[in-house]
């Protein structure tokens, strides 16, 4: 009788990376390295992580690339269908809660992305979503995924620990930070986590989302 | 057809009778009395994958019956290596096919011209590329009846490729090759790659297999923006002769192919120039008689 069968293949495969997004008073900061490897390989350093998904909603995902790819797609494509029949840009708590759904569709074969999502909300206030894997999803002052995150996190709860949320009267969680700030303590971040993180590294894509546009910068980092 | 429980939405096409080299100039009072047929060629999965697709399921069916899914690949090629070049895309490969660890085949081309503009290089299974050229055949008919001017360019035919690979990877049955696909159109020079999962990518260098290991790092010190095509072939040739003397799978038979704006060219298959006469190798028992 044969035995059953093992898969000598994986579908998957971590192409690492790190996300950091940080929301302001009236902006919102979202970044991510623009290397891609596989295993010990660089495969490219020029890849970037972030796609815009709506006019002020912005999404970084670092993981597997081709589910990355695909989830970018398929939200894509819903934006689209719900600027025809709503005729309007989706917000960016509605696009949360449609990325959140979109990932637990697939709670039984993942999208193994993990997602940071940065925007400004419906009163123009910065907007940051962090997720794990299968779509639980929590609005957060700031937040940081992928393979650095663990050198990050420490680093901003340091400079940007939010107040609990359980405290009365409810405090905001976004940062009392200027926008030059943020964006310099994004780079600060980075150079750090590049030392240590072999997956992290290259260069800095950063994104500033604002009421009126969107700006985009680019930082040189380690490429060892 | 056979239904397909898996697939939610199948993608119908009109294929007309045409053999090769013949134009698509059918009158539309033609057209329907002798070309109608409509045939189902590609089962992608347009929707998301729906709950019967679940890997639990087909994992136990497969068991029960004997799988018809890939499980490893039989016929392998190995690298293929591509870089962007002054007036295009420079492409080499070699010739060989191996059964395991033995080298079967030796006259396997797995560089083929893709449409107009479009070079497409294979590493991995040999079927399993002749399906994906089934594929493009069909997409480039496709293309070419529309009639109207436009052909597919590199970026689209690579994200066609890329939603099969990664298609076929959702469903566990995957293509077992890392494709390389390069091309020129309206002056704009692509180059890029797709694993068997579905990972892609675009650069100035791609390879494939073992020439990521060994001929990526030449690359990357050695490429430059606008490099001339002689540079191009002594460079790719470089990394080639590396392949031949460390990967176990290589053979001495390789192929150079270039596409412009002009068009492709593909060369005769030709041998490299390599030297064994190293003293160790001469005379490889010297310091140790009886050893081997």
């Amino acid at each position: 009788m044969a035995s059953k069968q093992q898969a000598n293949w994986s579908p998957y495969d971590n192409n690492g990376g790190t996300c950091v997004a940080i929301a302001g008073s009236d902006y919102c900061v979202i970044a991510a390295d623009t290397r891609m490897s596989s295993g010990y390989n660089i495969l490219t350093r020029d890849y970037s992580k972030i796609c815009r998904l709506a006019d002020k909603c912005l999404m970084a995902s670092s993981g597997f690339q081709a589910d990355v790819r695909a989830l970018q797609k398929v939200l894509t494509a819903r934006h689209l269908i719900y600027q025809h029949q709503h005729n309007k840009q989706m917000s960016c708590p509605a696009m949360g809660q449609l990325l959140s759904n979109t990932l637990y569709y697939k709670r039984f074969f993942p999208y193994y992305s993990f997602n940071v999502l940065g925007g400004l909300d419906e009163n123009g206030k910065g907007c940051v979503f962090t997720y794990d894997a299968v779509g639980s999803y929590e609005r957060v002052g700031y937040s940081t995924q992928g393979s650095g995150s663990t050198l990050i996190m420490p680093v901003l709860d340091n400079k940007l620990k939010a107040p609990s949320p359980l405290i009365l009267p409810a405090k905001d969680a976004v940062t009392p930070l200027l926008e030059s700030e943020a964006v310099d303590l994004v780079k600060d971040v980075f150079a750090s986590a590049v030392e240590r993180d072999i997956y992290t590294g290259d260069r800095l894509e950063i994104v500033v989302v604002k009421p009126d546009g969107i700006r985009r910068e680019f930082m040189e980092l380690r490429k060892d | 057809m056979r239904p397909d429980p898996v697939c939610s939405k199948t993608l119908l096409l009109r294929v007309g009778f045409l053999r090769r080299g013949e134009s698509p100039n059918i009158s539309s009072t033609e057209f329907p009395a002798k070309h109608h047929r409509v045939v189902c060629y590609y089962r992608m999965n347009l929707k998301m994958d729906s709950i019967d697709s679940s890997p639990a399921n087909q994992a136990l069916a497969s068991h029960v019956s004997g799988s018809e899914r890939t499980l490893y690949p039989y016929v392998t090629g190995t690298s293929v290596i591509g870089i962007k070049y002054k007036d295009g895309i420079l492409m080499a490969a070699d010739m060989g096919g191996s059964y395991g660890s033995t080298l079967r085949y030796k006259n396997v081309g797995r560089i083929k011209p893709i449409g107009k503009h479009s070079l497409l290089g294979a590493s991995g299974e040999i079927s399993d590329f002749q399906e994906i050229l089934r594929y493009l055949d069909e997409l480039v008919l496709n293309d070419n009846m529309w009639d109207d001017g436009n052909s597919l360019g590199p970026k689209e035919v690579h994200n066609y490729l890329t939603r099969v690979m990664y298609n076929r990877r959702n469903k566990f049955n995957p293509l077992w090759n890392s494709l390389v696909l390069g091309g020129v159109k309206k002056g704009q020079k692509y180059l890029g790659m797709v694993s068997m999962i579905g990972v892609h990518f675009e650069d100035n260098h791609i390879a494939t297999g073992f020439g990521n290991h060994l001929a990526r790092p030449i690359l990357r010190d050695e490429w430059h923006e606008n490099i001339s095509f002689e540079d191009g072939v002594k460079l790719l040739e470089k990394c080639m002769r590396v392949l031949l003397y460390r990967d176990r799978s290589a053979v001495n038979k390789l192929q150079i192919a270039k596409i412009t704006e002009a068009g492709v060219f593909i060369s005769q298959p030709y041998a490299l120039k390599t030297f064994w006469g190293f003293s160790a190798f001469e005379n490889p028992t010297k310091g140790a008689e009886g050893s081997w």
